[in-house]
């Protein structure tokens, strides 16, 4: 049985196990310590001074998020030594950030801000020289040094748990920061533009590249036909911008919104998902059955591209040579779309509503591009997503549910939880397993590739073919499973790899969500809920059941991978070095 | 090899990071070895660290920014430190400054062209009583006038 301390905060008894910090002691108690700099697990370091507590005998302030419970002693969190600290060091880290809260993209979700108000702070007294100054925009994500707390979070995320290390907390002082080595951008370093850092910075240091006033200038051009397309994640998230609850499904509300903002048609990515199973899902047994690079890996998440290209430029061959579902879509939307309604592709804009920061860095890769076009022509996370539709008045919550748009429409259940971690492998084995044995199974759960594990590790056996597959997600994780991949001792056939911890519903593209509800809350289990529900209600549950899929292979593609099919809906990758 | 040339022998890094990795706390020893035998930490060799320690260049890039006994640019043979302490700067060290400044054609915290001197200000040397104080590598001069600067020069 694990040791339990016992001690008072503000005179109430508590007991905890112990190595449990005083800050988290509170939080049982109900007392919310403020924080700025604390992340749990990944960024614990007390730099912050926010968190300060008296603990009676002791000379100096400590800082809770690091303190830990000790038996007998008393601890104080609201005396008034700690209130003028706390107001003073807020103060401190205030007159070194650029305060413009009202056109700051993080207003009313910002720590900092939330903060201010909360400890009743009314002036900022101390003025001076400020040390960030530098804007650097990238392809998808903005560094706003003048925003910059000096917390570390995006410092903790990207090295810990990404294993990327693009950020350094660089230099000493006045002048300290979290910037990428030698001055260089995002852009010229190990950054894959996951956006991990985007949803863990608690004020408006980072953030997405705004692609708002493009999108809607297509759609206010009526030369044009616009098209929007929705990532399965989306739906799992869209709501929190409202303000409902965390594992909220917001997938009628999502179309509604699109139709009214003005989009001709509003398809759904999962039809595309469902597509990537057949296509990837052949390509797999193809590799097998003819001796083909092995393992195979999902080439769904762009910031998994990114991470391969940069960090294993030797196992490139092992990524799945499919598009993201994002890409193929695109590619369909302007060709086979486009013959079958007599529209001028060249007219067609498409714009892709995702999860994702890194989609935007998918996009202009010359790879996908076709006849001079790109398949995709702007992508909006799903926060951008969110800001148009208030923009546009539109009232999210009174508004009725809708239907996708026939042509590519909702997909099966295997395709909207490709928007979870496991779900592209859950998927393609309820696909493949069928395709091996060619009959139908019952089988369509595989509990063991679902859950927030970081690497997952699952055999199955089928028409005589023992097909060993692994499910990683996050830097890190990743990185353990491709180390193995290059030393060529993976075991594995097939391999699910999504650069964003949790999958698409915790990408960067996403709603942000503070680190004190982060604390005590999965974001990623209960966003994947919502998929998970999705799936086990949709009547169709497998990709090749799905009748718009059949149909396009009929009338367009012929079969998976064939001619055509490589040429919209597979691409190649290259080499890149970590730092240019 | 000329100075301003890409460091491409990591002979020496290699090396160094072998002897001292199972160091606790290796890191801070490792960089200040390497600047002893390279002169400095461009980017190429701070990355050759990360690669053989296993860690992010961002960690030693961090460590290298934080101390100021660490530089990140080419320094000349000759490093020039005029102490602008108290009992130095009364004693008028910065027009000392100034006039290396002039003869060498280069601001405070810059290297010469031909990387022969760096000229830095520097806190208290611990040597008062000498004041005006500067030091050229190893060499230390005391009581000088800006008037003394050409001929200390030309000895280099």
């Amino acid at each position: 049985m694990e040791k339990m301390v016992n001690f008072k905060i503000n005179g109430i008894p508590v007991s905890v196990p112990e190595g449990t910090t005083v800050l988290e002691a509170a939080r049982t108690l109900n007392i919310k310590i403020p924080t700025l700099c604390y992340l749990k697990g990944i960024n614990e370091i007390g730099a912050c001074r926010m968190c300060l507590v008296e603990i009676k005998g002791s000379k100096a302030l400590q800082p809770s998020c690091v303190y830990p419970a000790a038996e007998g002693i008393e601890v104080l969190t609201n005396s008034e030594r700690v209130r003028k600290t706390r107001k003073k060091n807020l103060e401190l880290i205030l007159s070194d950030h650029k305060r413009e809260c009202t056109t700051c993209i993080r207003s009313e979700n910002c720590e900092l801000q939330k903060m201010s108000k909360e400890l009743g702070l009314e002036e900022v007294t101390i003025t001076g020289e400020r040390s960030g100054h530098k804007v650097e925009v990238n392809t998808a994500i903005v560094r706003d040094e003048s925003k910059c707390i000096f917390c570390k979070r995006c410092i903790s995320v990207c090295n810990k748990v990404q294993s990327l290390g693009a950020l350094a907390a660089a230099n000493r002082g006045f002048k300290a920061i979290a910037q990428p080595i030698f001055g260089k951008s995002l852009e010229e370093v190990n950054c894959i533009q996951c956006g991990q850092c985007v949803i863990n910075c608690p004020v408006g240091a980072l953030y997405e590249k705004d692609d708002t006033e493009k999108a809607l200038s297509f759609i206010d051009d009526p030369e044009l036909y616009t098209v929007a397309v929705t990532a399965p994640a989306v739906r799992a998230a869209l709501a929190e911008e409202f303000g409902y609850p965390i594992g909220t499904d917001a997938t009628g509300k999502m179309v509604t919104a699109g139709k009214m903002l003005g989009f001709d048609k509003v398809f759904d990515v999962n039809f595309a998902a469902d597509l990537t199973i057949m296509e990837e899902g052949t390509e797999l047994i193809g590799r097998i059955k003819n001796g083909g690079t092995l393992p195979m890996i999902t080439s769904c998440s762009p910031g998994w591209i990114n991470y391969c290209e940069k960090n294993y430029p030797g196992q490139l061959a092992n990524l799945s040579t499919c598009k993201s579902p994002q890409g193929m879509i695109g590619a369909l939307v302007k060709t086979h779309f486009a013959q079958m309604n007599n529209i001028d592709p060249k007219k067609i804009r498409v714009v892709s509503i995702m999860p994702c920061t890194a989609k935007k860095t998918e996009i202009v890769r010359p790879q996908l591009s076709n006849n001079g076009m790109q398949d995709i022509d702007v992508v909006l996370t799903t926060r951008e997503y969110a800001r148009i539709i208030k923009g546009a008045g539109i009232d999210f919550k009174n508004i009725p549910d809708s239907a996708f748009d026939e042509y590519y429409d909702e997909g099966t259940g295997a395709a909207v939880i490709f928007g979870a971690t496991g779900g592209v492998m859950e998927a393609a084995l309820r696909t493949a397993i069928e395709v091996i044995t060619g009959e139908v199974s019952d089988k369509v759960d595989y509990p063991q590739v679902r859950g927030v594990e970081g690497i997952k590790e699952f055999e199955v056996t089928a028409g005589g073919l023992t097909l060993k597959a692994c499910v990683a997600h996050g830097g890190a994780n990743i990185r353990k499973v491709m180390d193995e991949v290059k030393a060529g001792t993976s075991p594995y056939h097939f391999i699910e790899i999504m650069a964003c911890p949790g999958g698409c519903v915790n990408g960067g593209g996403q709603p942000i969500v503070d680190a004190q509800t982060k604390a005590v809350i999965d974001i990623r289990a209960e966003r994947a809920k919502v998929l998970y529900n999705r799936d086990a209600n949709n009547p169709l549950r497998k990709s090749h059941d799905n009748p718009s899929i059949k149909r396009i292979y009929e009338e367009f593609l012929t079969e998976p991978n064939s001619h055509k099919s490589h040429e919209l809906l597979h691409t190649h990758y290259e080499a890149k070095p970590k730092y240019k | 090899m000329s100075k301003q040339d890409t460091i491409t022998n990591f002979d020496a890094v290699k090396e160094i990071v072998a002897t001292y990795r199972d160091m606790p706390g290796c890191l801070m020893t490792i960089l200040q070895k390497t600047q002893d035998e390279y002169g400095y930490l461009p980017f190429e060799i701070q990355d050759a660290i990360a690669e053989e320690l296993g860690i992010p260049t961002s960690e030693v890039y961090g460590v290298a920014t934080f101390y100021s006994q660490f530089s990140l640019v080419k320094k000349g043979d000759y490093l020039i430190s005029v102490c602008l302490g108290t009992a130095c700067y009364v004693k008028n060290s910065q027009l000392i400054l100034d006039r290396l400044a002039l003869e060498l054609g280069i601001e405070i915290g810059a290297t010469t062209e031909d990387y022969k001197f760096t000229l830095e200000p520097t806190r208290c040397l611990g040597c008062c009583g000498l004041a005006p104080v500067m030091t050229i590598n190893d060499d230390v001069y005391g009581g000088i006038v800006p008037n003394d600067i050409p001929d200390i020069l030309a000895k280099y």
